[in-house]
């Protein structure tokens, strides 16, 4: 049986250190090396990322395989404001996200009405679009890109030191503040219909959530958020082209590998992916494809044997939750046979049995 | 002329696109889920008729003899050693699995065979071509392609509406559970619809490497193809399929009159703009 | 002893956690008629579906002339002879009347059963060969899942709810077909809300209470008094 209270011995424990790591990590520029700095920041970008596509996947069951347009889309923001604007860099992050949250409203128009599994299709020709579309724009150099001139840099701070710290620490609060946001909105009242759109949308209805509404918060949410990221990581790169912009492989491949190895729809799950596939790169980076190749094959039998992955795992071997927001998703691969049917009304957590209970009772 | 030309060799595209298209429409049809690899399982059919070619010298369309059983016998095996693992109500999994398949699939093709484009020599039926109109010109290839899209289109209505294994793949979709007890194993049901996807897949990948180069990674493009296909056309209708994969051709031949780098970009926008005023398609299935 | 086609012995049957089956046992002889009778949610259809592998979940033993079966799948059932015509109908909707009939004998099992036969035995349903089966009215909507079982030549029959929300008089109608049904020897198990009427064409009855069996016998040996209280649990 599970807890009732969410609080747990170890989840004080993990909040405590999580408050010492993110000091220690906000330290980073007195004590790190130029390298391990941007290092650090690149893990802080796939964290904001990976967490963002769980909630938007693991939780939402929007299964988006075309994030990388908000990201290209944030990163074409930044240049446009420096270059045309000549403003401060770091004022393009919140300006990526209010300029990305309309516009990704209107494509959720057209994307919600395709089905769960042709969503993910119908993302991707959105991202696609904005490819071709921003490689049309001479003046934001085509297809070729562009580098931001060193003069709107300097805007930001004038010593490459603080820029480097500067952009570090923006990276550093995306990082954490992604994973605090999803967090808080996990445990407040759209988790639980987040919960309950995730495991049945009839259920759902019936305990009157609007689906479309929380689902459509969702992405929206998710667009500004990950345009933000996008913003910040051309700011790192200081060059931009269409086709780096909206890579699929770097900015949503990656980020999947990572969520559903560490355990999809799970808070904790992102984190360990992430870090998991840094430390992999380490040994593996300059095959080059062949990592490629790795970390698909680790997702696909992550997937198959362990669907909730790697935190899921060591979550129910050992009952553990360092994030404990009460109700978390169960996934389960259902055999071919019944269609889960029969798999519909195993309850392992109370959420699931609410919504079983719903279900019996419309 | 020049547009009255790019239009019918719009047309004659389009026929491609809808090769690319009935394999993702009959999976999905029959087990609701949509293969991401998909495309890059076409490529992966060109690059094993490249190969044969290369050891045997093999007209291209000759070789299709033996790519597509190996094709098949493939879709079938990945089926039931690990699609069918995946189903069930949740579409995550299969979804994540065809995806991460996806990205093995090209990068396994860039060690194999390099990231160099490589093309399919079908000889004399690759330039010849002979005048419609003034100005107008229909390639034997780009006709054969065509014709051959409308004839794979009507095998598999004929598949799908008068044989038993046609009947096995409505019931299995209709209801899996019902289905067992007529005595039909799912899985199998499954895996022959995956075997029969792969055959197809096969048809479009060998005529997509005599028609143009292709390289490791032009898979995900041609899944959108075919998936814009898939929608324009209207879920669940062949012959809606093959005139989706006309229209997509048309428009991109439409974009590519305008402007070399609207090609692409005019093909998703009449996707989009069908979705948004027809997102059912334009010749949907009637509802049931 | 080899008269007996179908013995299950402490028969448990599980949804998830839950369990709807709590050791149940019945013997079923070659040619018999058995009414299963019980509340709403008392585990009839959870029986059927045990029987016919549709519940994977199950511990016990159910042996079919003499294999066990227990631990076979539904398609494989089949096969050895069991057809189940399951609650609600269940055909299938893009199927014709004529492909659901067909697709009933995919198993080809050998008998006297054949197309022609169930048009004879439902001559409606002969006009209406192709339409499609979701089109018909309910009573034919049952001919056909009654036909598409007889297509594999069960040797037992396996009905869930005959009569479930049909007319009077074609439930009539479906009753007066019952022996020209199971002729032949067949042996079936039916499963009826209408418990006066299963109790008058069956040869034995089963009564089921939340997933025990409550009363198990002759009709006629049995009073009215003592059936509802089976029933109700009273
Ligand atoms: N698919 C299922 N998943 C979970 N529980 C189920 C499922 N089907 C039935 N049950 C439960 O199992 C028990 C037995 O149900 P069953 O359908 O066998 O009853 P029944 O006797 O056929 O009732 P009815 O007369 O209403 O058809 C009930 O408590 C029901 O809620
Ligand atoms: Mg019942």
């Amino acid at each position: 049986m599970q807890e009732v209270t969410r609080a747990t011995a170890a989840s004080r424990f993990a909040l405590a250190s999580a408050i010492v790591l993110v000091m220690v990590l906000a330290a980073a520029p007195y004590w790190g090396s130029t390298a391990s700095l941007r290092l650090l920041g690149e893990i802080m970008v796939y964290l904001a990322l990976a967490s963002l596509w769980n909630l938007l996947a693991g939780f939402t069951g929007l299964v988006s395989i075309g994030q990388q347009a908000y990201v290209g889309f944030g990163g074409y923001m930044l240049f446009t404001i420096c270059i045309s604007l000549g403003w401060n860099p770091l004022y393009a992050i919140p300006i990526a996200a209010l300029v990305a949250a309309p516009i990704s409203a209107l494509v959720a128009v057209l994307v919600f009405r395709l089905n769960g599994a042709y969503f993910a299709i119908g993302t991707w020709v959105v991202a696609e679009v904005f490819r071709l579309g921003f490689a049309q724009m001479s003046s934001l150099g085509g297809g070729s890109g562009l580098s931001l001139p060193i003069t709107v840099m300097r805007e930001m701070a004038s010593t490459k030191a603080e820029r480097e710290a500067l952009i570090y620490w923006a990276a550093l609060l995306l990082g954490t503040g992604s994973i605090t946001i999803v967090y808080l909105l996990l445990r407040s009242r759209i988790g639980l219909a987040l919960t309950a759109i995730r495991d049945s949308e009839v259920a759902s209805s019936s305990l009157g959530v609007s689906i479309t509404r929380v689902k459509l918060l969702v992405y929206v949410a998710v667009a500004a958020a990950t345009a933000m990221v996008g913003a910040l990581v051309f700011m790192q790169k200081l060059r931009i082209a269409p086709n780096a912009a909206f890579s699929v492989t770097d900015w949503t491949a990656f980020v999947i590998f990572m969520v559903v190895i560490g355990g999809i729809g799970t808070i904790e799950g992102p984190i360990i992916g992430t870090l998991l596939y840094f430390v992999l790169r380490q040994f593996l980076a300059d095959f080059g494809s062949i990592y490629l190749i790795v970390l698909g094959g680790l997702a696909i039998l992550v997937m198959m044997v362990a669907p909730q992955g790697i935190w899921g795992f060591v979550a129910n071997r050992w009952g553990l939750s360092l994030f404990p927001v009460g109700y978390r998703v169960k996934l389960q691969a259902m055999p071919a046979y019944n269609n889960g049917k029969e798999n519909e009304y195993v309850g392992r957590n109370q959420a699931h049995r609410d919504v079983a209970a719903a279900r019996r009772n419309r | 002329m020049d547009w009255v030309n790019g239009i019918v060799q719009g047309v004659l595209v389009g026929g491609l696109f809808a090769l690319f298209a009935t394999g993702l429409s009959l999976i999905f049809g029959v087990m609701r889920i949509v293969n991401i690899a998909h495309g890059d399982m076409i490529i992966a059919c060109a690059y094993l008729a490249f190969t044969i070619i290369q050891l045997s010298g093999l007209h291209p369309l000759v070789s299709l003899l033996i790519v597509i059983p190996i094709a098949s016998l493939v879709g079938y095996l990945l089926q039931t050693a690990i699609l069918n693992r995946t189903l069930g109500k949740d579409i995550l999994p299969p979804l994540l699995v065809t995806f991460g398949l996806s990205i093995i699939v090209q990068n396994g093709l860039l060690e194999v065979y390099s990231a160099d484009s490589r093309r399919l020599a079908a000889g004399p039926i690759e330039t010849g071509s002979f005048p419609l109109a003034r100005g107008i010109d229909i390639g034997y290839l780009p006709l054969l392609t065509f014709l051959t899209a409308v004839v794979v289109v009507a095998g598999l209505q004929f598949v799908f509406y008068r044989t038993e294994i046609g009947r096995s793949f409505r019931a299995v979709s209709d209801d899996p559970e019902t289905s067992q007890l007529m005595g039909l194993d799912n899985r199998k049901v499954y895996g022959l619809a995956m075997a029969l996807c792969l055959a197809v897949v096969a048809i479009a990948g060998v005529f997509l490497a005599t028609r143009s180069n292709f390289d490791p990674f032009m898979g995900p493009s041609r899944l959108i193809f075919g998936f814009e296909a898939v929608i324009i056309g209207g879920l669940g209708n062949l012959w809606g399929t093959l005139v989706g994969g006309v229209i997509l051709g048309v428009a991109q031949a439409i974009g590519a009159q305008i402007d070399p780098g609207w090609q692409l970009l005019a093909g998703h926008i009449a996707f989009l703009v069908i979705l948004a005023i027809r997102p059912e398609g334009l010749f949907p299935r009637g509802a049931r | 002893m080899s008269d007996v086609l179908l013995e299950i012995r402490d028969l448990d049957a599980f949804y998830g956690d839950a369990q709807a089956l709590f050791l149940l046992s019945l013997a079923l002889k070659r040619g018999e008629m058995l009414a299963l009778i019980g509340a709403n949610g008392a585990g009839k259809s959870t029986l059927l579906k045990s029987i016919a592998g549709l519940v994977a979940n199950k511990r016990g033993e159910i042996k079919f002339q003499g294999r066990s079966i227990v631990r076979r799948h539904a398609f494989e059932i089949v096969a050895e002879g069991i057809a189940l015509v399951p609650e609600g109908r269940k055909l299938f909707t893009s199927l014709s009347v004529e492909e659901n009939l067909r697709l009933g004998g995919k198993v080809r099992r050998s008998g006297n059963w054949s197309l022609d036969a169930i048009y004879e035995l439902f001559p409606v349903l002969k006009d209406k060969r192709n339409v499609p089966a979701t089109l018909l009215s309910g009573g034919q909507q049952q001919m056909v899942a009654i036909g598409r079982a007889l297509m594999s030549n069960p040797e037992l029959l396996l009905i869930d709810e005959l009569s479930l929300g049909l007319a009077p008089l074609v439930i009539k109608d479906i009753y007066d077909l019952l022996p020209k049904i199971v002729q032949n020897g067949l042996s079936a198990i039916l499963v009826e809300q209408d418990v006066t009427r299963a109790l008058r064409v069956a040869s034995r009855f089963m009564c089921i209470l939340e997933g025990r069996v409550s009363l198990e016998g002759k009709p006629a040996d049995f009073s009215r008094d003592q059936v509802t209280a089976a029933y109700f649990g009273t």
